[in-house]
């Protein structure tokens, strides 16, 4: 692997600017003549909009221009759209309501755009914001989807009628029902994953500049795929044809899914700072972020799950309502259909499995993907329902779970996804040693004697990774393909400059992605760099979310590798007089193997370049592209074992100690990967223990809008994790590698849930387990 | 945050001076509160007067049991000295848990008491220790300064100078802090002095700090954790929000306040 | 609108302000040093976090009018030249960083909690002391390794010596 190849645990590139300050996040961005925008959002959770008056707010010192949704209406911006098609399970397609940029006659949720101000500084655009007076006619508002559902609900879209966007299914409903039926035990659940606020630490924002003299537009934006983007922004929004608009996403500050999607503040500055004549900045602040940014989660589902007399998983049936939000976010659709019933299966070999999903409208915050989009939900439902069964069969969860694991690949599962290798048996031994699951008893006995509760809980998960490859993904609905594309240029002295359309935001990939060139070439990683989040530099590209960089993005920087080490391989052996095949490349140099005879890697490229003496009919260069569409998703698996102390006092766990044994396949940094581990664990634990959106019932009010009453995981919530990887190589990329960016968030949440419930002896517990639910759980259980 | 403009108080006379000439000016001290309100638009005073530089405001006295605090000292200031925690170490203690390191760094015992947010941990330890406030106009017995939520006894052109209490015979404080805000869910000063025993509670009261009688009677029996045994309060009073109900809240007063009397009885 | 004067890093800069123009805008906005961040409106994050007069502090909650006339450090200025500061160094080591925008408010804690615990520290010091600063990447592991690393070798390194560390 070399000391800065494949599988070494290098010290991060990028960490440089980061740690001296000078990263460069999007307000970082200075554009001469740049101006500052406020919006004016919607105070109430729905209303009419009877009349906008912006007289007062244009008078206001600094102001430059004050814009309405009817404005950018009437130049022909369009709505905002949702790329993934589903169809209802009576054939019809999915309802999906108008989304303007701009609020025009009514607002479906607190925190709607209704107006933007352009200002010389950002705090005359917000005194002016406040100036713009916009009459209301307040209408019921409704922020549950089960409410949402019910007859007399207030209604938000007319295309949506009782608020139903679509009403889905999959597997076979008629089998599922008769195996439940003479199942030999059926456990039953009411199960509720909570809303998440994303929270990246670095707020959106959007810079808008249009050039008069070339009728161009840039748009710096905090975004996770700048081309798509572009495409969205160019295709949908009819801001400008992409050959006139440049989108650049430079160093982000975290996305989790909440950056991958279009948001009405970039088409607005885009638009706005052609009709201002400036550019346009916008920067949310945290409580726009709270409001705006696209939550994750809530759903609310019931379940069975039937046993035969052999305690052997015979069917699963499970009925979802998903709450969207006020309109259809980019992705939203597909998140709990293909991204989350898929994996009901889990790791088990369950014959029949039947899910209904209900998406409804309310007036909230749009809901699409953050960290783990769908599978979270499916993991959290299926282990909790399994560690439950294994309480009410009598049996130990472990034993449960190994009787109904999948042992043999590939395996097709009765919703759609083929899983190609796995090996759950390596994970849960891991994990159960690493936890010393034996001697929990022993464990739970000592703490007793200290006045605490203590449990332990399993989890064992799967995901799908990578979101591709394009054809299934098209078929099944999805508006774009999900390939990735690369571009190795390289240069005349042998650096190398790697063009990939993945979007690094913390991910790391200026040096795993230097890491293959170093491995191939043999050159040092500081030689190599990797270009990315820029539209005008990389080709075309989808970005980086559903943990798909590495098995999508990398296996194309792969592919086109390929090409030059062939091109590299013909150059060499004909200045060596050699045979191509027997060209081989080490320590950066390439050799004639068996001989002496050698070229340097910066030769070879001079002579690539200088082209005085190449093979006859070749072109000059070194520089060579590759789209990679992979065959299937990847399936990362593991099991996390979590250990609490409960205080029986005050309900408060502490997490004692939080055990992760993943399958990542191929792994290209360790030490990357652990650390991607760590991040998904601590916001699976922040969505067990800490985090909730909660809207005001009545108002539809966001009563967690900042981080005084939104529990955000800090250091002292939390334990230092034990992770370790096992390395079943994934058969559909080049390079065997399965993805590692959300595990943590999927399988956390229920390992942390099924301890609390084991140490407090009540299966009824809703998360987040607050220190209050806990004890309310704690007093119902001696209750009884 | 909207305009205001910032005055550099160089003495309470100063201060006040500058205070009278505002439309609607306000004191600020370390900021901790204030600047954040004023952000979010929550506050919008048309004048602010700094106090942070007035050298008669800082600093800690002890004159035998006697503590005298200066209305400019940083949280974190209390949380260190070290003469301090050798007669009352509760206080400091207290001190140390106030927000996070960066905002001891900036907080002062008189903006904080002066803003008496009802999930503030100061006014427990005040109104339990019986303390004192020293204004520039008068004195005011703690039992009088904290009059509701965000409200107190002070007038506006009155700046507080210091607080003293005599430090009791033993003292203790616990706090549950809300899990986002970090400010205390419930938090119970408890105090055993000559004159008996003073239990304060905050975060918990619906109209900000306030004396449980019942822990103090049963504390007064017996100044120990388990004379707090099957002892209730009533959740009636008590806050109830998003975070934590009344009836949870009325559980924490009891659970609090016989962990402070523990660590009071060291 | 205000006039202020502070030295920052070193360097005496001056300048007129509105008067409700916080630090942290001072310094990104008027002084271009856009290393320290703001993550949020309720002094919670600390994304903020730079030294005035040798502590830490949160500029998003003080106004330049206040800070005016003091000693400010902010991440820009933490390193000698091309030596990182041994916590920069360790943050890189220990993959203490991700997105890489808490880091700065991160890093100006951890030397600030640094110089207060010279006895050394323990995690659970550490996780205590990190209350006022939010990271939403690494889930805290590798910065409470990187900060126990980092206050490890200065204890050692700063044997003998009395220079305070930033």
């Amino acid at each position: 692997m070399g000391i800065e190849g494949i599988g070494a645990r290098v010290a991060r590139k990028e960490d440089k600017r980061f740690i001296t300050g000078s990263g460069r996040y999007v307000d970082d961005m200075v554009v001469p003549g740049m101006k500052h925008a406020a919006f004016v959002r919607s105070p109430h959770a729905h209303a009419d909009i009877k009349k906008i008056d912006v007289k007062a707010a244009q008078a206001m010192p600094g102001v430059i221009a004050v814009l309405t949704g009817k404005e950018i209406k009437a130049d022909g911006i369009g709505n905002l759209i949702c790329g993934w098609m589903i169809h209802s399970k009576d054939g019809t397609p999915m309802k999906m309501g108008a989304w303007s940029p701009m609020a025009v006659d009514r607002v479906r949720y607190v925190g709607d755009a209704v107006a933007i101000v352009v200002a010389e500084t950002k705090g005359q655009a917000r005194d002016a914001a406040e100036a713009v007076e916009v009459t209301y006619k307040e209408k019921k508002s409704v922020a549950d989807a089960v409410e949402a559902l019910k007859k007399g609900a207030p209604q938000l879209h007319p295309e949506a009628d009782g608020n139903l966007i679509y009403d889905w299914e999959i597997g076979d409903s008629a089998a599922t029902d008769a195996a439940i039926a003479k199942a030999a035990h059926v456990t039953k659940m009411h199960i509720v994953n909570n809303r998440l606020v994303p929270n990246a630490m670095e707020p959106r924002a959007a810079l808008g500049h249009y050039d008069k003299g070339e009728d161009h537009y840039t748009c710096w934006t905090t975004s996770q795929n700048p081309h798509v983007a572009r495409l969205v922004m160019s295709a949908f929004y009819n801001v400008a044809p992409e050959n006139k608009l440049r989108v650049i996403a430079p160093d982000v500050g975290g996305g989790f899914g909440s950056k991958i999607f279009i948001y009405p503040e970039e088409i607005v500055c885009l638009w706005a700072s052609k009709r201002a004549g400036v550019p346009v900045k916008w920067v949310a602040d945290r409580t726009e972020s709270f409001l705006t940014d696209a939550h994750g989660r809530d759903h609310v589902s019931e379940v069975q799950l039937a046993f035969d007399a052999d305690n052997r998983m015979t069917a699963l049936k499970v009925d979802t309502v998903a709450n969207f939000g006020a309109y259809m976010s980019l992705f939203s659709s597909s998140v709990p259909t293909y991204l989350y019933a898929t994996l009901l299966s889990g790791q088990y070999a369950i014959p029949a499995i039947h899910a209904n999903v209900r998406a409804v409208y309310t007036n909230t915050a749009p809901v699409d993907a953050y960290r783990g989009a769908g599978r979270p939900e499916a993991t959290y439902l299926l282990e909790r329902v399994v560690e439950t069964a294994a309480r009410e069969l009598g049996v130990s969860p472990a034993e449960l779970r190994r009787k109904n694991f999948i042992r043999e690949f590939p395996y097709q599962t009765p919703v759609i996804m083929a899983y190609d290798a796995g090996d759950y048996e390596t994970s849960l031994e891991a994990a159960m040693k690493e936890a010393d699951y034996a001697g929990f008893e022993k464990r739970r006995e000592k703490a007793k004697k200290a006045g605490k509760l203590r449990g332990i809980g399993m989890s064992c998960y799967i995901e799908a990774c990578g979101i591709a490859p394009s054809a299934a993904v098209g078929s099944l609905g999805a508006g774009v393909g999900l390939w990735e594309s690369a571009e190795v240029r390289v240069n005349a002295v042998g650096t190398i400059e790697v063009l990939t359309g993945s979007h690094s935001h913390g991910q790391g990939h200026e040096t795993t992605f230097s890491q293959l060139v170093a491995d191939r070439f043999g050159v040092p990683i500081d030689s190599v760099s990797i270009v990315h989040g820029d539209t005008d530099k990389v080709q075309m590209g989808m970005g980086t979310y559903g943990s798909r960089s590495g098995a999508v993005g990398m296996s194309a920087v792969v592919k086109a590798l390929d090409k030059v080490e062939a091109k590299a391989k013909k150059i060499a052996a004909h200045l060596m007089e050699a045979d191509e095949g027997d060209i081989v490349i080490e320590n950066g140099e390439l050799k004639v193997a068996g001989t002496d005879k050698s070229v340097p890697w910066f030769q070879l490229a001079l002579a690539a370049y200088t082209a005085h003496n190449l093979p006859g009919g070749m072109e000059p260069g070194l520089k060579e592209g590759a789209f990679y569409d992979p065959t299937n998703f990847t399936f990362p698996a593991g099991c996390y074992i979590c250990e609490v102390e409960v205080d029986p006092d005050t309900g408060e766990t502490e997490i004692v100690q939080f055990v992760a044994a993943d399958d990542f396949g191929n792994i290209i940094n360790p030490m990357i990967v652990e650390g991607q581990v760590h991040g998904g664990i601590a916001q699976g634990i922040g969505q067990a223990l800490l985090e909730g959106a909660h809207y005001d019932p009545a108002s539809g009010q966001l009563l967690t809008a900042s981080y005084m009453d939104y529990t955000m995981p800090r250091a002292d919530d939390l334990p230092s994790f034990k992770v370790s990887t096992s390395n079943t190589p994934c058969p559909g990329n080049p390079l065997g590698i399965k993805g590692c960016g959300e595990a943590g968030a999927i399988g956390s949440p229920p390992a942390v849930i099924n301890a609390i419930t084991n140490a407090i002896g009540n299966n009824d517990l809703a998360m987040p387990a607050t220190a209050q639910k806990v004890w309310s759980a704690l007093k119902a259980a001696t209750k009884h | 945050m909207y305009s205001t403009n910032y005055h550099r108080a160089s003495s309470v006379a100063d201060a006040v001076k500058l205070l009278k000439k505002a439309d609607d000016g306000k004191f600020v001290s370390g900021g901790m509160t204030l600047i954040p309100a004023m952000k979010t638009r929550l506050a919008a005073p048309s004048d602010l007067v700094d106090l942070r530089h007035v050298p008669e405001l800082k600093g800690v006295k002890i004159s035998g049991k006697t503590v005298t605090i200066g209305a400019a000292t940083t949280h974190a200031e209390v949380a260190a000295n070290a003469k301090l925690a050798s007669v009352c170490p509760a206080i400091c203690n207290l001190a140390a848990h106030i927000g996070d390191p960066h905002v001891r760094h900036m907080g002062t015992i008189g903006g904080s008491i002066a803003n008496n947010d009802p999930a503030a941990d100061y006014p427990a330890a005040l109104l339990a220790l019986g303390a004192t406030i020293f204004t520039n106009k008068r004195e005011i017995a703690a039992d009088k300064f904290f009059t509701g939520l965000f409200e107190t006894a002070l007038k506006d052109d009155e700046v507080i100078t210091a607080v003293a209490f005599t430090a009791p015979a033993k003292c203790g404080y616990a706090k549950f802090p809300n899990p986002a805000s970090r400010y205390a869910m419930t938090g119970v000063f408890v105090a055993k002095a000559k004159d008996g025993v003073r239990v304060a509670v905050t975060g918990a009261g619906e109209d900000g700090v306030f004396r449980s009688k019942e822990i103090e009677a049963a504390l007064s029996k017996k100044f120990d954790a388990s004379a707090l045994e099957g002892v209730s309060v009533s959740a009636g009073t008590l806050m109830s929000d998003i975070h934590a109900n009344a009836e949870y809240r009325a559980n924490l007063v009891v659970v609090m306040a016989k962990r402070a009397v523990a660590s009071a009885n060291g | 609108m205000s006039q202020v004067e502070m030295v920052v890093n070193g360097r005496k800069v001056s300048g007129t302000v509105e008067d409700r123009t916080l630090l942290v805008h001072y310094l990104r906005e008027h002084l271009g040093m856009t290393g320290t961040h703001v993550g949020c409106d309720t002094s919670q994050c600390g994304a903020c976090v730079v030294h005035m007069d040798g502590k830490a502090v949160k500029s998003c909650s003080i106004l330049a009018a206040q800070a005016s006339g003091s000693d400010i450090v902010t991440i820009e200025g933490l390193a000698n030249g091309a030596d990182l500061h041994p916590v920069q160094a360790a943050f890189r080591e220990h993959h203490g960083l991700q997105c890489g925008f808490c880091t700065p408010g991160m890093i100006m804690a951890a030397t600030d909690m640094i110089a207060r615990h010279p006895e050394g520290l323990d995690e659970k010091t550490v996780r205590a002391e990190l209350e006022g600063n939010i990271c939403r990447c690494t889930g805290y592991h590798n910065i409470v390794k990187a900060i126990l690393a980092a206050s490890k070798a200065m204890g050692k390194a700063g044997k003998g010596k009395t220079k305070k560390a930033a």
